[in-house]
C-alpha cells in the first residue's frame, strides 16, 4: 500500500513538471482557416509609457471586436522580455524601445515587428517646483534631487542619451523599476525632478509640471509592436497591431502625445 | 482468525529499535504520506533548481561586478544596524508588554505585532506617508533641519527596522512572560535595584531567547524588499540592498541574480543552523 | 497582644490576599530564632514575604530594629531591596548563569561595592560555610546540601540585620537533612540578627527554633517553646504533627464529657469548663477483650481502621468513642492477630491523660 501511494505521488509531481513545460514548447494549435470572425481573450505586454493610451486602445477594439477581450500588462519594457523569453503568456508585444524587441526576436518569441510611435523626454517636477528647475542641466546640480529609471529600462537608456547630448551628469537619488514609478515619485513631492517622456506629463495633467527640453539636447526612441510566436489567438492578436497601426489607433496615440515613428 | 490484520514483515533493525526505545511502528501512514512528499516537493525543487542552474564556474565573477558586491556590503550593515537598534529599543519595550500593567497594553501588543502580518509594501507606504518630504513627521524633519530620508541609507534601516524589530520583540516578551520571577524577587531581596534586577539577572536569563531573538531580527531585516524598494527607492550603494539587486539583475545579469539569491540562500542556512529549535522553544535559562 | 518598639522584628499587621488574610502580631528578638510551624496554607509564605517588602501589608505596620519598615496606616514602605533582610528560599533560587562566588557575591555588589571589594567580602563567607572548592561552580553542579549552604552564604554576605528562612531543609533527602540541619543550627546559633524560620516539619521547628509560633489559616493559635506546644498542642494539626492524641472536651472535676463521644476520668484539679484532653498514643493498652477491674479509669471499646508500620512499632488508627492513635509492638499485633476491621477494647490510665484549658495555652 505505501509503495502504490509512493509511486502516484511521484507520477504526480513528475506529471505537475510535465505540464508545465509542455505548454510552452508545443506548437499552438493553430486555426488552419483564416475566418473574418475572431473571438477570443488576448493578453497584451506594453510599456508602462503606453498606460493611458493602450487602455484606451483596448477598450475601443472590444467595442469595433464584439466577443474580444484584452488583457494588459504594463511594466518596464527590459522586465517584460525577460518575462515573455522565459515563457510567460503573452499574445503581443508593445515595447518601449527597439533593443528590448529584438530580444526577444532573437529569441524567436517574435517576429516581424512594426514600429507604430515614437517619443521624447521631458523633465517632470512637483507643481510647486520646489527646486526652481528651469532646465534639464539645474539636473546636474547637486542640490537637486532626481529620479530615473533603471538603466536597462527603455527610460533610463534614452535619459543616459539626453545627459549625454547636453553633457552632463546625473547622479539620481533612485532607480526606479519603470517610467510611471518616475512619474509618481515627481507626483509625490517625494523628489525635485523626473525624467518622462512627454506622453507622462501630458498623462498626469496637474499633478506635475513639465520643463522641455531643448530638441539639441533630446533623444527619442521607437514603439515596435509585434505578435508573440507563441500565441493561442494568432488572429486576434493581429488584429489588435492592425488596430494600433491604423489611422483609428495612431489617432490615439498621437492626442496622447506620442509623435509618429 | 485471531489477530484483525496480518502479521507485517519487521527488519531485525527495527525490532531493535522498538525493543530498546519503545514506541510504535514509525511508517507513515498513507494518506499522511502522498501529501507530504508534495509539500516536500514544493519546498525543495525551487531550492534544487537554484543549486542545479547557479554559474558554479563563474560565482566569483558574477559577484564581483560592482553592483553586486555593493548590494552586498550595504545589506549587511543595514541588517547590523537594525539589529542594534532593535536591540536597545525593542528589549525595554518587551520588557514594557511583559511586565508592565497599563490601560491599553493589549492595543500596544496588538500594534507591535502588526508589522509581522502586515505585507511589507503597506509598511513601506506608511513610512512614506509619515517620514517623505511631504509626510506628517518628514516634513518638520526637512523645514527644520534640512534633513529629508527618503533615498538614503537610514530609510533602508529604518524600513528594515519598521519590518523586523518586531520579531525580536515578540520572542523577547515571550521569554520574559515564560521567565521564574522568583530569581528577580531573590535579587531584589539582595538589595538590588530594579534596573540592577534587570541588567544582572532578567537579561542574562533570557539569553538565549534574546539571541534567537536578534538573530530573527537579522534574517529578516536582509531580506526585506517591499518596504525597502517602496521607502527608500533603490540606488547602487546607497539604497540598493541585496533582494533588491537580485530583483533588478534578473532583467540585466541573470548569473548575478543567482549568485546573490545563492548567498542570501546560504545565510539563511546559517542562521536556521545556528538557531536549531530555539525560536520555536522560545526558551530561557531558568 | 501587641508588641511595641525594641529592637529586633516587630511584626502587628494583617496582610489581605485575595481572599486569604494573615492577621498576627510577634516579635523576634536579635539572636533569637522564631519558628513559624504551620500546614500549607497557613499563610507561612505571606508573612516571610511581608516581612521582607515583596509584599506590602494591607493594615498594621513592621518594625526591624527600630526602624518602620512597613506602616499601612502612615503610608510608608521600604522597598525589598531596601530593607537589610536575607533571604534564603525553599528552592534556594540560586542564578543559574552565575558560579558559587558571583552568588554570594551578588548582594555586596548590588549595595555598590565594586567588583574586588564585593569578592573579597564575599569569600569570608564562602570559607566560614566551607564552599571554597566549590566557588567556580555553578549551581547546576551542586549536590543539595552544598545548594543550601551557597544559599545561605548569598544571604549572610549580604550583612543582613534580619534573617528569613522559607523550608531550608524540606529541598533536601532524609539523608542529607540530619547532616545540613546540626549545621545550620551552629550558623543561626552564630546569627546576632533576629531570624524568622518557615517551616511544616515539626521536627525542624523542634531542632532549630528558640521561640515557636503555629500558624493555622492566617492567624496564631499557639505560641511558645517548641518543647512546651509538643507537650499541650493547641490543635488538632499540631497534634497530629507531634504524635498525640487530642480531645476537646468539657471538664467537670474529675470528669470529661468529650465534643465527640464518650468520656474520661481524669485527675481531679478541680478544672470546670472547656478543656483540651492529650494522651500520647503509646500511653494506650489495647486488648482483644474487654479487660477485667484494674487501675486504669478509662476502657472503651473501638475497631481499627488502618495500621501503620512506623520505624519500630505499629501505629493503630482506631474508630471509636473516641477515636484514638495506639502504638504497640509488632509483636503484639501478631500475638492479638489484629488486622483492620478488628473490634478490640482501649485503655489508659487517667494520670496518662494531660488536661488543659485553652488559657493556658499561650503563656505570657
Amino acid at each position: 500500500m505505501r509503495r502504490f501511494t509512493l509511486t502516484i505521488a511521484g507520477l504526480a509531481v513528475v506529471a505537475l513538471a510535465g505540464c508545465s513545460s509542455s505548454s510552452s514548447s508545443s506548437a499552438p494549435a493553430a486555426s488552419t482557416s483564416s475566418s473574418t470572425s475572431t473571438t477570443g481573450s488576448i493578453t497584451v505586454f506594453a510599456a508602462a509609457s503606453l498606460m493611458g493610451t493602450f487602455t484606451q486602445l483596448g477598450k475601443q477594439f472590444e467595442t469595433a471586436h464584439p466577443g474580444d477581450t484584452v488583457k494588459f500588462s504594463f511594466g518596464p519594457s527590459s522586465g517584460l522580455a525577460t518575462e515573455i523569453t522565459s515563457g510567460a503568456p503573452a499574445d503581443v508585444f508593445a515595447s518601449a524601445a527597439t533593443a528590448n524587441m529584438d530580444t526577444v526576436v532573437s529569441a524567436g518569441d517574435a517576429s516581424n515587428p512594426q514600429n507604430f510611435a515614437k517619443n521624447i523626454m521631458e523633465v517632470a517636477v512637483p507643481p510647486n517646483n520646489p527646486a526652481k528647475v528651469k532646465s534639464v542641466n539645474d539636473l546636474a546640480k547637486k542640490s537637486v534631487k532626481t529620479a530615473l529609471c533603471q538603466p536597462q529600462v527603455p527610460c533610463g537608456v534614452v535619459a543616459a542619451e539626453v545627459f549625454k547630448n547636453a553633457g552632463i551628469t546625473v547622479k539620481p537619488v533612485t532607480l526606479q523599476a519603470d517610467v510611471k514609478s518616475v512619474l509618481s515619485q515627481v507626483e509625490l513631492g517625494n523628489v525635485d525632478a523626473g525624467m518622462v517622456y512627454v506622453t507622462d506629463v501630458m498623462a498626469a495633467g496637474t499633478k506635475v509640471k513639465g520643463v522641455t527640453i531643448p530638441a539639441a539636447d533630446n533623444a527619442s526612441t521607437l514603439y515596435p509592436i509585434a505578435t508573440i510566436t507563441s500565441s493561442k489567438h494568432e488572429s486576434e492578436a493581429q488584429a489588435f497591431v492592425a488596430y494600433v497601426l491604423s489611422p483609428a489607433g495612431q489617432q490615439v496615440l498621437t492626442a496622447a502625445g506620442f509623435e509618429k515613428p | 482468525m485471531v489477530t484483525r490484520t496480518g502479521p507485517s514483515h519487521l527488519t531485525a533493525r527495527e525490532r531493535a529499535r522498538r525493543t530498546a526505545r519503545g514506541g510504535s511502528s514509525r511508517s507513515v501512514p498513507a494518506p499522511l504520506l502522498a501529501p507530504a512528499l508534495i509539500a516536500i516537493a514544493f519546498l525543495v525543487l525551487p531550492l534544487a533548481g537554484l543549486l542545479i542552474r547557479a554559474p558554479w564556474g563563474h560565482l566569483g565573477a558574477a559577484l564581483s561586478g560592482s553592483d553586486a558586491t555593493q548590494a552586498l556590503i550595504l545589506s549587511l550593515w543595514t541588517a547590523t544596524v537594525t539589529t542594534g537598534i532593535s536591540l536597545v529599543i525593542g528589549v525595554p519595550l518587551a520588557w514594557v508588554l511583559a511586565r508592565g500593567s497599563f490601560p491599553g497594553q493589549r492595543l500596544l501588543r496588538a500594534l507591535v505585532t502588526l508589522p509581522l502580518v502586515l505585507p511589507p509594501v503597506v509598511g513601506g507606504v506608511a513610512l512614506l506617508l509619515a517620514f517623505s518630504r511631504v509626510g506628517f513627521v518628514g516634513r518638520y524633519l526637512d523645514d527644520w533641519f534640512g534633513l529629508t530620508i527618503p533615498f538614503t541609507p537610514l530609510a533602508v534601516v529604518m524600513a528594515e527596522t519598521f519590518v523586523a524589530m518586531p520579531f525580536l520583540i515578540i520572542t523577547v516578551e515571550g521569554a520574559l512572560r515564560s521567565a521564574d520571577q522568583g530569581f528577580e524577587e531573590a535579587a531584589a531581596t539582595l538589595g538590588a535595584t530594579r534596573m540592577t534586577v534587570f541588567r544582572r539577572v532578567t537579561v542574562p536569563l533570557v539569553a538565549p531567547s534574546l539571541g534567537a531573538g536578534a538573530v530573527l531580527c537579522w534574517a529578516r531585516a536582509l531580506g526585506e524588499f517591499g518596504a525597502t524598494i517602496t521607502f527608500a527607492g533603490s540606488f547602487p550603494g546607497q539604497t540598493e540592498t541585496m533582494p533588491i539587486a537580485v530583483y533588478y539583475a534578473l532583467e540585466t545579469d541573470p548569473n548575478a541574480a543567482i549568485a546573490l539569491s545563492l548567498v542570501l540562500l546560504l545565510v539563511s542556512v546559517v542562521v536556521l543552523v545556528s538557531l536549531r529549535d530555539r525560536w520555536l522553544r522560545g526558551g530561557s535559562l531558568s | 497582644m501587641t508588641h511595641e518598639g525594641g529592637d529586633g522584628l516587630v511584626v502587628d499587621a494583617e496582610v489581605r490576599c485575595g481572599s486569604f488574610s494573615l492577621a498576627v502580631s510577634l516579635a523576634a528578638a536579635p539572636g533569637q530564632v522564631l519558628g513559624v510551624l504551620g500546614p500549607n496554607g497557613a499563610g507561612k509564605s505571606t508573612l516571610l514575604g511581608a516581612a521582607a517588602g515583596l509584599t506590602p501589608v494591607s493594615a498594621g505596620r513592621i518594625m526591624l530594629a527600630g526602624q518602620v519598615m512597613d506602616d499601612a496606616d502612615a503610608g510608608t514602605f521600604v522597598e525589598a531591596s531596601g530593607r537589610p533582610v536575607g533571604f534564603v528560599f525553599q528552592n534556594y533560587r540560586l542564578f543559574p548563569h552565575l558560579t558559587v562566588a558571583e552568588n554570594v557575591a551578588f548582594s555586596p555588589r548590588a549595595r555598590g561595592l565594586g567588583r574586588r571589594a564585593a569578592r573579597s567580602a564575599a569569600s569570608h563567607w564562602i570559607d566560614r560555610l566551607k564552599l571554597t572548592d566549590l566557588a567556580d561552580r555553578k549551581p547546576d553542579q551542586l549536590s543539595g546540601g552544598q545548594a543550601q549552604r551557597v544559599a545561605l552564604a548569598r544571604a549572610l554576605a549580604g550583612q543582613p540585620t534580619l534573617l528569613l528562612l522559607d523550608e531550608p531543609l524540606s529541598a533536601l533527602d532524609a539523608g542529607t537533612r540530619l547532616d545540613v540541619q546540626a549545621e545550620l543550627k551552629r550558623h543561626l546559633a552564630e546569627f546576632t540578627g533576629p531570624c524568622l524560620l518557615v517551616t511544616h516539619d515539626p521536627l525542624e521547628a523542634l531542632v532549630l527554633a528558640d521561640q515557636l509560633i503555629v500558624l493555622e489559616g492566617g492567624r496564631i493559635v499557639q505560641e511558645g517553646t517548641p518543647a512546651h506546644i509538643a507537650r499541650r498542642p493547641a490543635t488538632n494539626y499540631v497534634a497530629k504533627l507531634v504524635g498525640l492524641n487530642l480531645y476537646a472536651g468539657h471538664a467537670d472535676g474529675s470528669q470529661v464529657a468529650l465534643t465527640g463521644g464518650g468520656d474520661f476520668v481524669i485527675p481531679d484539679q478541680g478544672q470546670h469548663g472547656d478543656v483540651l484532653v492529650a494522651v500520647r498514643p503509646s500511653a494506650v493498652v489495647v486488648s482483644n477483650q474487654r479487660p477485667g477491674p484494674s487501675s486504669a479509669r478509662n476502657t472503651w471499646p473501638a475497631k481499627i481502621a488502618g495500621l501503620t508500620l512506623l520505624a519500630d512499632r505499629v501505629r493503630l488508627d482506631l474508630d471509636g468513642q473516641p477515636p484514638a492513635l495506639v502504638d504497640i509492638t509488632p509483636a503484639a499485633v501478631a500475638e492479638l492477630s489484629l488486622h483492620a476491621g478488628s473490634e478490640v477494647w482501649l485503655t489508659v490510665k487517667a494520670t496518662e491523660l494531660e488536661v488543659y484549658s485553652h488559657d493556658h495555652i499561650r503563656p505570657g
